[in-house]
């Protein structure tokens, strides 16, 4: 059984059926939609450049050929590790013999955001409900400058609209891309017409915009709260499972014997970094699906997940890619290119070695080299230069 | 087996060029998908199978033949 019907819940079910396994395979969704893909809808689906259907994973045709039983529009609200069984929400027990949990992630809120004009982007749902308010000369505000709002801002200002992004960080970004990144950034959606407002706290979502933490309020049509988001576990409780920040797993994607977690909802201990790591980004999510897949088949031979994790995110003209892990860098070079060309390979440091890489607008073969470098756990010495002293 | 890259949606990742690099490719300028041999040979299909799940853009498609 496999709960999440999305990018990590598909992935899992589809590696079961094309590894052989021809037994029962039950994937549950809370949304009503087939599976589809999140990363356009603050993209296409927002711009309006994509109709919906074109957000779907599969083909219908190949999702009929994987012979899934599909239960979509029922959330999980408990399980019962013991019995094996998974309640759902329509007072349904579906029993399993190997659990794969995928329930992704939820968008953190604010207070005073159920409102008419107040938005967050998770599903296809929101996507569909914010692009209906989008237009020329109307007032967006969005709270958090993190790669969502980021990326909802840009498509707004591409439809003309008046756009404030407000952030508590003094630079945007900066523990996930580093400060002199995130300041590029900045610059980029200034130089785009962008009201970027940092060091600001918003306390709720008020009438006619959202009040800050002094009092004032910033005028607003329309208001994206684009803070964070939250782990799905809640129906975990009481399982006897382990929920942190996430359902934690060991080095296998394993959280019980026969129970696998998968994609944003888990926290896995990653051996090629030694560090536990959740990842929202879309590459991990099919990755991870595929790995516990693999493991739940042949407990004999499972392997330890250690992937180099990847994303990547559109703002305006620029495409931002990144490989490896960026968070708790201790410095960062700039190694190919400049950062003043908005054209550039930037080396993140952990300890002596190159842990990650983030690229605009470079060569795919430079990328590729620089990625490898990471997967093989390059020394910095060797492939950047000098450490540079704390501080320096 | 027959290889389908349905190109506006790819979105330059470059995981499919590190699994099956005979079989696709990128383009120099802004690393957007090639389709290398539409058609590859049995050896390759499990890899192309792979690329084709992996693809953080959904924007190859296998059709078995």
């Amino acid at each position: 059984m496999v709960v999440g019907a999305s990018a990590a819940g598909l992935a899992a079910a589809e590696t079961l059926r094309r590894e052989g396994y021809e037994g029962t395979i039950t994937l549950i969704g809370e949304e009503p939609h087939h599976p589809y893909d999140r990363p356009p809808l603050s993209k296409q689906i927002l711009g309006g450049q994509w109709e919906a259907d074109r957000v779907a994973l599969r083909a219908p045709a190949d999702l009929d050929a994987l012979g899934l039983e599909l239960r979509l529009g029922t959330a999980a609200t408990g399980l019962d590790l013991a019995g094996r069984t998974v309640g759902l929400a329509d007072g349904a027990r579906v029993p399993y013999d190997g659990l794969v949990i995928a329930t992704g992630v939820r968008p953190r809120r604010l207070p005073g955001d159920g409102g008419e004009r107040a938005h967050v982007l998770r599903t296809l749902d929101d996507a569909l409900a914010l692009r209906d308010r989008l237009g020329p000369g109307r007032r967006l505000v969005v709270v958090g400058a993190g790669f969502l709002g980021a990326e909802a801002a840009a498509v707004a200002r591409g439809l003309g609209m008046e756009v404030t992004l407000l952030e508590p960080a003094p630079v945007p970004l900066a523990p996930a891309v580093g400060e002199p990144v995130g300041r590029m950034l900045a610059e980029v959606h200034h130089d785009h017409g962008v009201a970027l407002r940092t060091g600001v706290t918003v306390t709720e979502v008020a009438d006619g915009g959202v009040r800050l933490a002094d009092g004032t309020l910033v005028e607003a049509d329309e208001v994206l709260v684009s803070i964070g988001s939250v782990p799905n576990t809640d129906w975990l409780e009481g399982s006897g499972l382990t929920v942190g920040d996430g359902l934690e797993c060991d080095e296998y994607s394993a959280a019980a014997p026969g129970v696998y977690g998968a994609g944003d909802v888990a926290r896995w201990h990653n051996p090629l970094f030694g560090t536990a790591m959740r990842i929202e980004h879309r590459t991990n999510a099919t990755e991870q699906g595929m790995a516990v897949a693999r493991n739940l088949l042949r407990p004999d031979e499972r392997r330890p997940f250690a992937p180099v994790p990847y994303f990547w995110s559109d703002q305006y003209d620029l495409r931002i890619q990144a490989h490896g892990r960026l968070r708790g860098h201790e410095e960062i070079a700039v190694v190919e290119g400049a950062l003043e060309e908005r054209k550039f390979l930037a080396a993140y440091r952990c300890g002596d070695r190159v842990a990650g890489v983030l690229a605009v607008g470079m060569p795919p073969r430079t990328v590729r080299t620089w990625r490898q470098a990471v997967a093989t756990r390059a020394a910095w010495r060797d492939a950047v230069g000098e450490l540079v002293p704390e501080g320096a | 087996m027959r290889v389908e890259v349905d190109v506006p949606k790819c979105v330059a990742s470059g995981q499919c060029v590190m699994i099956a690099p005979d079989v696709f490719d990128q383009r120099e300028e802004d690393g957007i998908v090639v389709l290398l041999d539409e058609k590859p040979p049995a050896a390759l299909h499990a890899d192309v199978r792979e690329s084709a799940v992996v693809c953080p853009a959904a924007a190859i498609r296998v059709v078995e033949e």
